[in-house]
């Protein structure tokens, strides 16, 4: 999780991610932020996020994107 | 011939007037809703007085926009799209530069345009688009009508911090319309998805030809190019067939392996443009769609819209780079070398652009307008402007043109056009930062920010946010000690980008 909000912040320093909700509803991230972070998960925690898991649900906070990476390890 | 790009609208509301024109997936408009609400709106405005000037239309992008565009043009006046996710900032500076006397908002945009509006009267769409229909008034804006009157300005980043209002008139959108359908084969059963912002001229490509044909427009939802596979499910949902959308637009589908499982079916229409398209990508969308066709499309907001074209006939190597081919007929190309003489054949030169499609130039601002709206140097015996674009570009063996690069430091990111100075100028703006410069690393597309200065990063980032557009909030912002520069007091990008690739 941390390395999670360290890649998080790399994108948006004067975001706290660790509180911050509707990052997608709300719209804090944008559409490059999610390419770029998708690029960032993929290669630090050496895992593959598909098209399929690109939905809102995935990418409304940090905790979400959090389970999102735990369920992917998981299934490695 | 037709001199206003309201016939059009006229002419297909005869036609089809119940026919879907613009929706956003879930409201929609029919032709004889736009047109009616637009004639109201045209008349509303005549009513309050105004005349040949410029209009704020400051809504959040839904079809009742584009029609409160077209009330505009019913009463002669220019529309000045002003979007309700720009920045407050920036949103003055144009407010301010317009000094224009109306804005016509929505329900979302009130609050904020009643603190900037200064002098101007606030309009509310739905009260203006239910004033009743003078035809009268109406009639007579037409009967005084030129195709030389401006439509819209649309503002473009600038280099000095100040974006630059680009004015279009009658004639050079009819050009551009009339020659761009002719190219991509737009007709009364194309479905466009729209995907760029309202407030660039790159909607022009699906506004106009949606009123010349009856066709229908879907704006698509801007959340939803973050989601690909919702994105491709509402291509299809809506059954859109023709799509005209910067490149990054189409990477995201691609590059994720989207295609491999959706593939947006109806399709058969796909035009890109303002960035390279990476081969790659290019031959994953080539064989999901092997029915559809694929244009590469070239131009700047000051030649009204597209200029060039380049149907994508024959395979590329992954290190190619797609030309952007030929000029749209009644548009002409020059390719002038540094000396203002033609580029040898397969030299580099500056491509100028020529004929109809010239807009009017920088609102308000002639000095601008005469550094790039120039007499054809190779013309000294009548006056004939050309645009100088300050790209560079060169033809090649098969006679095609190729952009190669920029004269100076605007770039293209994610499809927007970015003056690399405005974004400096903007962080100089905050007391604390003593220098800043600002890359683009092509590579990775991502905007860098290096500044020298007492203010953390995270708070610059975060004053930022205030003052510019989020396409061109820097993706990395890096306090250093000391810019690199030139021995003559320069600052040294090439060095500075070296540098933050290498990890400073």
């Amino acid at each position: 999780m941390e390395q999670l909000l360290s890649v998080l912040k790399e994108l948006h320093p004067e975001v706290d991610f660790e509180t911050a909700e509707g990052l997608v509803t709300g719209g804090i991230l944008t559409s490059l932020d999610i390419i770029a972070l998708i690029a960032e998960i993929n290669a630090a925690f050496d895992v593959e996020v598909s098209a399929e898991e690109i939905v809102p649900e995935n990418f409304d906070s940090a905790k979400t994107i959090w389970a999102m990476v735990e369920r992917l390890m998981d299934e490695d | 011939m037709r001199n206003n790009v309201l016939e059009y609208l006229e002419d297909t509301v005869v036609r089809v007037p119940e026919k879907l024109a613009f929706s956003n997936g879930t409201e929609g408009m029919t032709f004889q809703e736009v047109y009616d609400q637009a004639r109201a709106i045209g008349s509303g405005l005549r009513a309050l007085g105004a005349d040949h000037e410029s209009v704020v239309v400051f809504m959040e992008k839904h079809p009742r926009t584009v029609t409160a565009f077209f009330g505009v043009v019913y009463a002669g006046c220019f529309y000045v799209p002003v979007d309700a996710e720009m920045p407050r900032f920036r949103v003055e500076l144009i407010l301010k530069q317009l000094g224009a006397r109306f804005i016509l908002c929505d329900e979302k945009t009130r609050a904020l345009a009643e603190e900037l509006r200064g002098e101007a009267t606030l309009l509310s769409y739905t009260e203006t688009a239910a004033s009743p229909v003078d035809q009268a008034a109406l009639a007579a804006v037409r009967e005084a009508a030129l195709d030389t009157d401006p439509i819209y300005i649309v503002f473009t980043s600038g280099s000095t911090g100040v974006p630059k209002g680009v004015a279009a008139c009658h004639r050079s959108v009819l050009d551009y319309i009339e020659q761009l359908c002719d190219v991509l084969g737009f007709g009364p059963d194309t479905v466009f998805g729209n995907q760029t912002p309202l407030y660039f001229d790159a909607c022009l490509k699906e506004l106009y030809p949606t009123l010349k044909f009856g066709a229908t427009t879907y704006l698509i939802p801007k959340s939803l190019f973050m989601f690909p596979v919702k994105l491709v499910e509402y291509l299809n949902t809506h059954r859109i067939n023709t799509i005209c959308w910067v490149v990054s637009a189409l990477t995201m589908i691609s590059g994720f392996k989207v295609l491999e499982k959706h593939v947006p079916e109806y399709l058969h229409t796909v035009a890109f443009g303002s960035e390279m398209f990476p081969i790659r990508q290019l031959k994953l969308w080539r064989e999901a769609l092997p029915q559809a066709r694929f244009v590469n499309l070239y131009g700047p907001t000051e030649a009204t819209g597209m200029s060039c074209w380049f149907e994508v006939d024959r395979e590329f190597a992954d290190d190619e780079v797609l030309p952007v081919g030929r000029p749209f007929r009644n548009t002409g190309v020059l390719l002038l070398d540094e000396h203002d003489r033609p580029a040898a054949p397969g030299e580099m030169g500056e491509i100028c652009l020529k004929g109809t499609c010239l807009t009017l130039g920088y609102y308000g601002d002639f000095e601008r307008t005469a550094q790039a709206f120039v007499q054809n140097p190779l013309n000294d015996k009548y006056p004939e402007l050309i645009y100088r674009t300050g790209d560079l570009g060169r033809y090649n063996e098969r006679g095609e043109l190729v952009f190669l690069t920029r004269k100076d430091n605007q770039i293209k990111h994610m499809g927007h056009r970015i003056e690399l100075g405005e974004v400096e100028v903007v962080a100089c703006m905050d007391s604390a930062v003593r220098a800043a410069c600002c890359l683009y690393d092509g590579e990775k597309k991502r905007l860098i920010l290096c500044y020298e200065g007492e203010i953390e990063p995270a708070a610059l980032s975060a004053s930022l946010r205030g003052k510019l557009p989020p396409y061109m909030m820097p993706n990395a912002t890096h306090r250093l000690e000391a810019l690199p520069r030139t021995p003559n007091g320069k600052m040294d990008r090439r060095a500075l980008l070296e540098q933050v690739r290498a990890g400073k």
